[in-house]
């Protein structure tokens, strides 16, 4: 019921919540067994291979398709229950690779799916405008580059002032001023207390702008917490690059000697030293200890992409 | 069932077939080759001119029993296939509407789409003729206009069924030849054939109501039947009851033609 869908006021509280959620299509297992819970009001992120099962279980918790088992609650109620209308005019969906009407106009497309999603069709105009497609809006889509046509989709899924937004690679085939943009707009939904889904492969973009995330490898979550949670949890070691002239490359490996370090690599004009999480701090104080000679020094902590290898391999 | 969003997604396959002048395109060719029936239809035997609208009717029905199935079939065979090739299908899914909304939604609007232009192309043929047609004639021609409405929606409603269970819009468009081939061509073929190799001996009582199985030849039964110059110029009437002769039970039987395709591709289409 509409009523028992929480406020935006409920920040924190899980909204969306999975429970034991399996697809099986035979004997291919694309979702086995997830357990999520996405609290009200935050930027989650759902990473994974082609075909570890994100899109799947983002299509189940649209109820698009039934699940095997397990069920899927929005605010309570089942997503493909008998409140699914209610459930469904609270949500935005942008598909991967969404496909529009080419022989309709921007704004006639969103007159379509405001209608259906019951909003009100002078939402369009200005929900055009958000995603910076005002000055297309008499064109048809046919004549709408790729990156047009995604923004054009993801001004759909904002119509009817939804309170969740699945995003599946909504940034794909977007150049890198839409996509800050794009990312802009999320923060600023993101503050009006909106809660977002979101996949991508391109981990470095989503890495610095979500609260949590899900790392899914063959049907199954493997992890999720924060970025740095998942770093702590895969327990991958730290680059640190030091700037030292060559005469000093000694002293730096003799500083460092007594400490837990992996590994020491001279170069040209720095020192390439690999070590445990835990050693961190000590490294850094061990180098501080050497005055002026360290003349730069940067950390380079396991990326995204790093903690996602670490997972699922 | 909330009829809004059926009208939603009718009102949008409608005026898609507006917009990119099917219905122009379907009209005009109805309206053309009525007028040449029309005017032409006696040349076999020698003269030319229009006739009298009972031949007239006879010879439309010859000409939309091909036409119409064929036409309702291309308008409707890639109704779902289509979306969910083009893969726009999850995003519509994706809204406050049912799978049976969605289908009925895109039946209704092919369905006006396609009755529209039957009854302009037709209608334009009845003002053009208006001085020759009495009030018996244009009843007959009503009935005409009507009937042909209900063949193309009977075969809308076949072709949409197969775009529910088609796995792609090529095996769509390849089943969709294949209805049209076994009812139009066939079908009467196998009927014949049947009544021929039993020597008339089998089944000359249920021959009658096997007609019932195919909507063109309800259709022809429909219009052939009501006219009195020609039931005895086709002998149907000795081979067919006149308890099945009724209209309005032929009516039904069209309808039936409408709505147990629908119903199986709802059933279908529901997961």
């Amino acid at each position: 019921m509409e009523s028992s869908l929480p406020t935006p006021n409920d920040a924190g509280a899980p909204l969306i919540v999975a429970q034991g959620v399996r697809k099986h299509y035979g004997n291919i297992h694309a979702v086995d067994g997830v357990d999520l819970d996405i609290r009200s009001g935050e930027l989650f992120g759902l990473i994974g291979h082609n075909g570890a099962g994100k899109s799947t279980l983002f299509k189940m918790m649209l109820g698009l398709i039934p699940a095997t088992s397990g069920d899927i609650r929005i605010g309570g109620a089942l997503v493909a229950g008998r409140d699914f209308r209610a459930v469904r005019r609270t949500v935005g969906y942008l598909p991967e690779n969404v496909v529009l009407y080419d022989n309709l106009t921007g704004l006639e497309t969103l007159w379509l799916f405001a209608k259906l999603k019951g909003a009100p069709p002078a939402e369009a105009a200005p929900t055009l405008e958000r995603v910076g497609l005002a000055h297309a809006a008499k064109r048809r889509v046919r004549e709408y580059s790729k990156g047009m046509r995604q923004r054009l989709g993801f001004a759909q899924a904002l119509l009817g002032k939804p309170r969740i937004l699945f995003l599946d690679e909504p940034t794909t085939g977007l150049d890198p001023e839409a996509i800050r943009s794009f990312y802009a707009t999320l923060r600023q939904l993101r503050s009006e207390g909106v809660t977002t889904v979101i996949t991508s492969h391109i981990l470095a973009e989503i890495q610095e702008r979500v609260d949590r995330i899900a790392i899914m490898t063959a049907g199954k979550v493997q992890a999720r917490g924060t970025v740095q949670d998942l770093r702590e949890q895969v327990d991958l070691p730290l680059w640190f690059s030091v700037r030292v002239s060559k005469e000093d490359f000694e002293t730096v490996r003799a500083a460092l000697s007594h400490l837990q370090v992996e590994a020491i690599e001279a170069h040209d004009d720095h020192v390439k030293v690999r070590c445990r999480r835990d050693a961190k701090m000590a490294v850094i104080e061990a180098l501080a200890r050497l005055d002026g000679r360290v003349r730069d020094l940067t950390v380079r902590e396991p990326s995204l992409e790093d903690v996602f290898f670490g997972f699922s391999d | 069932m909330e009829i809004t969003q059926i009208a939603t997604i009718a009102s949008k396959e409608f005026w898609d077939r507006i917009r990119n002048r099917w219905v122009l395109a379907v009209a005009l060719v109805f309206t053309a080759f009525a007028l040449v029936i029309a005017y032409f239809g006696a040349a076999q035997q020698g003269t030319v001119g229009f006739r009298s609208i009972d031949l007239t009717i006879a010879s439309l029905v010859s000409l939309v029993i091909y036409l119409i199935p064929l036409i309702a079939l291309v308008l409707g065979f890639d109704a779902i296939v289509g979306e969910r090739e083009r893969g726009s299908l999850d995003l519509l899914l994706s809204m406050p509407i049912t799978r049976l909304e969605l289908l009925l939604g895109k039946y209704v609007g092919l369905a006006a789409a396609l009755t529209f232009s039957t009854i302009a192309g037709f209608g334009l043929v009845a003002i053009v003729l208006s001085a020759r047609l009495d009030l018996n004639a244009l009843y007959h021609y009503v009935g005409f206009m009507l009937s042909s409405v209900l063949l193309g929606c009977a075969f809308l409603s076949l072709a949409v069924m197969l775009s529910v269970f088609a796995a792609d819009r090529t095996r769509a468009s390849g089943l969709a030849i294949a209805t049209w081939f076994f009812f139009v061509l066939v079908f009467d073929l196998l009927l014949l054939g049947a009544l021929v190799v039993t020597g008339g001996q089998w089944g000359g009582e249920i021959f009658p109501y096997l007609l019932l199985a195919n909507p063109a030849d309800v259709f022809r039964i429909l219009n052939i039947f009501s006219l009195d110059d020609v039931r005895t110029l086709y002998g149907l009437a000795t081979v067919f009851p006149s308890a099945l002769a009724n209209p309005w039970l032929l009516g039904l039987v069209m309808l039936a033609w409408i709505v147990v395709p629908l119903g199986i591709a709802s059933w279908r289409f529901r997961t």
